[in-house]
């Protein structure tokens, strides 16, 4: 191939593992190479293998019990015949891994800059006082601000931003020669998420980094790398720059994926406006938590007994939903978005504020008054494995709020279980699963159904979605759109994903610090959006296009530094 | 810190409060009559009169229970007219059957618990922790299989059966080492420590077994974590890893379980106590079950609960300290 060695050089790997029901082939003779300072996107959808071939690049993959054949080249190093010792001598000094979720990732116990000169002075040698004044440079260099007192704290002191910021200057200690960054984004809100490209960028510009990324999100590809590997069942389907396949890709498969994306400039599948009469009102809706003990993520305010902090998680929220509309409501983590879900359904009460819901209003009423109102609200929750009972059958589930409705006789739920099942896409026969059973779409294709049982008026979905991959996500959303129009369902929209959300709603909700800064018709809302932050959160969304990825982060650089001189005045 | 101590403090008190509450009720609503009991063969009715007055069973059961809390502050004075014993404060009750302050019969075995369990912590800790570590780090070889059927056998054995047979191997049978009779610390802490190694290795033994399993199922917990995997992917030797990082959070439910552990055996080690001839405070519960001796009973109680509750109050704190992400509020 090339005269000169490349820096990565997978050749024919294939890594099986056992399983209850037999061996399962994660990856199936897949090769690839990588040279020195060049990046690679490998995308995929969950169970594709792309974490899999990661992994195995530090060989990871020992002790888990996997069979891995073929060859793999990192620097030099043979990562399946190695000894031990040498392959220690590779990991985080010459090949670094970022990890996707950085709160499990890092040590509860250790402090964050401790754990940064641990890994310096294990690789280096150096002494503990030179590892520690690595560990607050790396620090300082990923942006966490006041490095030198802040390596002192601990992962659950930092926010999930920071947390992403420590687990790269972790990688950066010992200055390798390779980042393998494994869905390093994707726990993270849209702002924070480009922040965190953007510096992985950066690095890799600024010490000529070779940097393997691996995604399920096309968009985080497309500004971020060279070339893109496709995989689909542990194998590469599709390979070459990042603007061809993403433009003009050969596969069906990749054509799927990328149409599968939800996005800011594609068309909208709903025709603007339902004008049905309101259907539920809510006025200056409040909910109030007493803070967590010393930090807290959104202001509060010292209440006037007690001293206590408060954290207002919805403060002073009015707006109405119009029968039969879908309105998306967006916001990043703690912006009270689904705190507001739960308030409009009744699953909390709220400190204070009305809710009108046909006439009545519920926002004090007593359970037993609230009982009848029950089956108009549902809702439908964001992770599925979470919210159906694992030692019940899905049957069970989805056939609970029509047992509560009263009424109807054991072989009656049955049919009508069996003809939501079925309405949902899913078998009717499959009563008698178990959630562990079904995969995360189907799980949540249960979620509806259930919701869907007493025939409700409203469905409030907080993050329907987020949990799945591209392609079942087109799927969910296009249910739901057909289901609202079959029953006549009122929608509520709760995601962090921008696209997403003006994929389906005709109204938008756009939520900061507990508040509705803006609320508009979607097309409103995302062509000509008025406030600040709405325009923050749009211009944060991963593009498709490579070259509008880059006049973005340019764009981004440039809002950048007037903060950085205002932040030095200051 | 201190608003956390105080809070425990005011805790603590409730629930001693609430338990010498409830074990009065319990124990003088029984069917004796304690001035039966000290009133003595040939007691006719008016001498039994004269009793109950004196240790103030003729008055109504809310009342007693007033006497004795106020006996808590002020002490107490038994007087029946010609014959008064005195109760200095703090007044736990006073035994009519031994003639002593229960306050002054429970001090006086304390050291013995504290001896006896203290040191058999240390022995059920570094045999069990050392147990489950390796069992953990050898997991699936020969050496796991052998631990992990000593600790299954070693929870099944109860503590007297091991402490009469080490009694019968060392003491009788190889007579290397006399028959242990408890030795106060202060009086000779050689012969004190010579005294307890059969009883705290005995102790020990049995209650280390579930120490190793705990330790080995946490342990393996925390090396599956997420975190761990960091350390390996950073090429942080395995021997770093264990000991630098899955050791310490595998050893938090460790520390609840000794908390409960100690608390409890400090109240009263009544096997161990009975079959090394120790006079402890699990002692001194049973014989005054036997005998009804209330007052003693009721005090020996409330101790054992005391020190459940300061193991537990220590716990919190150790935690605290263990973890970062646990403050005391």
């Amino acid at each position: 191939m090339t005269d000169r060695q490349k820096l990565v050089e997978v050749t024919d790997l294939r890594v099986r593992f056992a399983s209850e029901s037999g061996p399962v082939t994660a990856v199936d003779g897949l090769s690839f190479g990588l040279g020195a300072g060049e990046s690679l996107g490998l995308v995929g959808e969950s169970g594709s293998g792309k974490s899999t071939v990661a992994f195995t690049l530090l060989g990871l993959h020992r002790g888990s019990g996997a069979e891995v054949t073929g060859t793999v080249r990192v620097d030099g190093t043979d990562v399946l015949a190695a000894a031990e010792n040498e392959l220690r001598a590779l990991r985080g000094a010459r090949a670094a891994m970022v990890f996707q979720d950085p709160l499990s990732a890092l040590d509860p116990y250790w402090a964050i800059g401790e754990q940064i000169a641990e890994v310096h002075r294990v690789h280096t040698g150096s002494s503990r006082a030179a590892s520690r004044r690595r560990a607050v440079e790396v620090l300082d260099r990923v942006g966490i601000p006041d490095a030198a007192r802040r390596a002192g704290a601990h992962p659950h002191e930092f926010s999930g931003g920071m947390r992403q910021r420590a687990l790269i200057a972790m990688a950066l200690a010992c200055s390798p020669k390779l980042l393998i960054a494994d869905e390093p984004t994707t726990a993270l809100d849209v702002t924070v998420q480009a922040q965190i490209l953007d510096l992985l960028h950066d690095l890799r510009t600024e010490h000529g980094m070779a940097l393997l990324l691996v995604t399920h999100d096309l968009g985080v590809v497309a500004g971020n790398t060279d070339r893109v590997l496709v995989m689909r069942d542990g194998r590469a389907v599709e390979r070459g720059p990042v603007a061809e396949i993403l433009g003009t890709p050969r596969e069906l498969y990749t054509r799927e994926l990328l149409a599968a994306v939800p996005r800011l400039d594609g068309p909208r599948e709903r025709p603007a406006g339902a004008t049905g009469d309101i259907l539920l009102s809510v006025t200056d809706l409040r909910r109030h938590y007493p803070a967590p003990a010393r930090r807290s993520a959104a202001p509060g305010r010292r209440a006037l007994l007690g001293g206590r902090e408060e954290l207002r998680a919805v403060d002073g929220v009015s707006l109405d939903i119009r029968r039969g509309e879908t309105l998306g409501v967006v916001g990043e983590s703690g912006s009270g978005k689904t705190t507001l879900g739960r308030l409009l359904v009744r699953l909390t009460q709220p400190t204070s504020g009305r809710i009108r819901f046909e006439g009545t209003d519920l926002a004090q009423a007593s359970e037993r008054r609230l009982q009848p109102f029950r089956r108009d609200l549902q809702m439908v929750f964001q992770d599925p494995v979470a919210s159906l009972n694992p030692r019940r059958t899905i049957g069970d589930s989805i056939a609970d709020p029509l047992r509560a409705r009263g009424g109807p006789s054991g072989p009656q739920v049955r049919r009508e279980v069996g003809e939501l099942l079925e309405r949902v896409g899913l078998r009717p026969d499959w009563y008698h699963r178990y959630p562990h059973e079904l995969s995360g779409g189907q799980r949540q294709r249960v979620g509806i159904a259930r919701a869907l049982a007493p025939r409700p008026k409203l469905i409030v979905c907080d993050e329907p979605v987020s949990a799945l991959d591209v392609s079942t996500q087109a799927q969910v959303v296009r249910l739901l759109s057909d289901l609202q129009g079959e029953f006549g369902l009122t929608l509520v929209f709760i995601a962090h994903d921008l696209a997403v959300v003006r994929q389906v709603s005709d109204r938008v909700a756009v939520m900061r610090h507990g508040k509705i800064v803006e609320l508009g018709t979607a097309d409103d809302v995302y062509a000509a959006p008025e406030h600040p932050y709405t325009r923050r959160l749009l211009a944060a969304v991963p593009v498709l296009d490579p070259a509008e990825a880059d006049r973005r982060r340019a764009a981004r650089a440039e809002l950048r530094l007037p903060e950085k001189e205002s932040a030095l005045a200051s | 810190m201190i608003r956390f101590l105080l809070r425990r403090t005011v805790s603590t008190a409730a629930v001693l409060l609430v338990m010498s509450a409830v074990v009065y009720l319990v124990f003088y609503a029984a069917p004796h009559d304690p001035a039966v009991l000290v009133c003595g063969k040939g007691c006719d009715g008016t001498r039994l009169a004269v009793v109950r007055h004196k240790l103030g069973t003729d008055l109504p059961v809310w009342e007693q229970y007033g006497n004795f809390l106020r006996g808590l502050v002020a002490g107490r004075t038994f007087d029946s007219g010609n014959d008064v014993t005195r109760c200095a404060a703090p007044c736990l009750g006073y035994s009519f059957q031994t003639d002593q302050p229960v306050l002054q019969m429970i001090t006086q075995r304390i050291p013995v618990d504290l001896s006896l369990t203290l040191g058999a912590m240390v022995i059920w800790l570094l045999l069990g922790v050392g147990t489950g570590l390796l069992s953990a780090l050898r997991r699936g070889r020969l050496v796991e299989r052998a631990l992990t059927t000593l600790t299954l056998a070693g929870m099944a054995t109860p503590v007297f059966l091991v402490g009469l047979l080490v009694l019968m191997l060392f003491c009788a049978s190889l007579q290397w080492m006399p028959f242990p009779t408890y030795t106060a610390f202060t009086d000779d802490p050689a012969q004190w420590a010579a005294n307890l190694v059969l009883p705290w290795f005995s102790l020990a033994l049995v209650i280390s077994a579930a120490y190793a399993r705990m330790t080995r199922s946490s342990l393996l917990e925390t090396l599956a974590e997420d975190h761990i995997r960091t350390n390996r992917a950073y090429g942080l030797s395995e021997r770093r890893i264990v000991l630098g990082h899955a050791l310490r959070g595998a050893l938090v439910p460790v520390l609840t379980m000794l908390a409960i552990d100690v608390g409890q055996i400090l109240g009263g080690a009544m096997l161990t106590e009975s079959v090394f001839g120790f006079d402890g405070l699990g002692r001194l519960l049973v014989t005054s079950v036997n005998q009804i001796d209330l007052p003693v009973v009721v005090g020996a109680t409330l101790f054992a609960g005391f020190f459940v509750v300061i193991a537990n109050a220590a716990a919190d704190l150790l935690y605290a300290l263990a973890d970062p992400r646990v403050s005391l509020a």
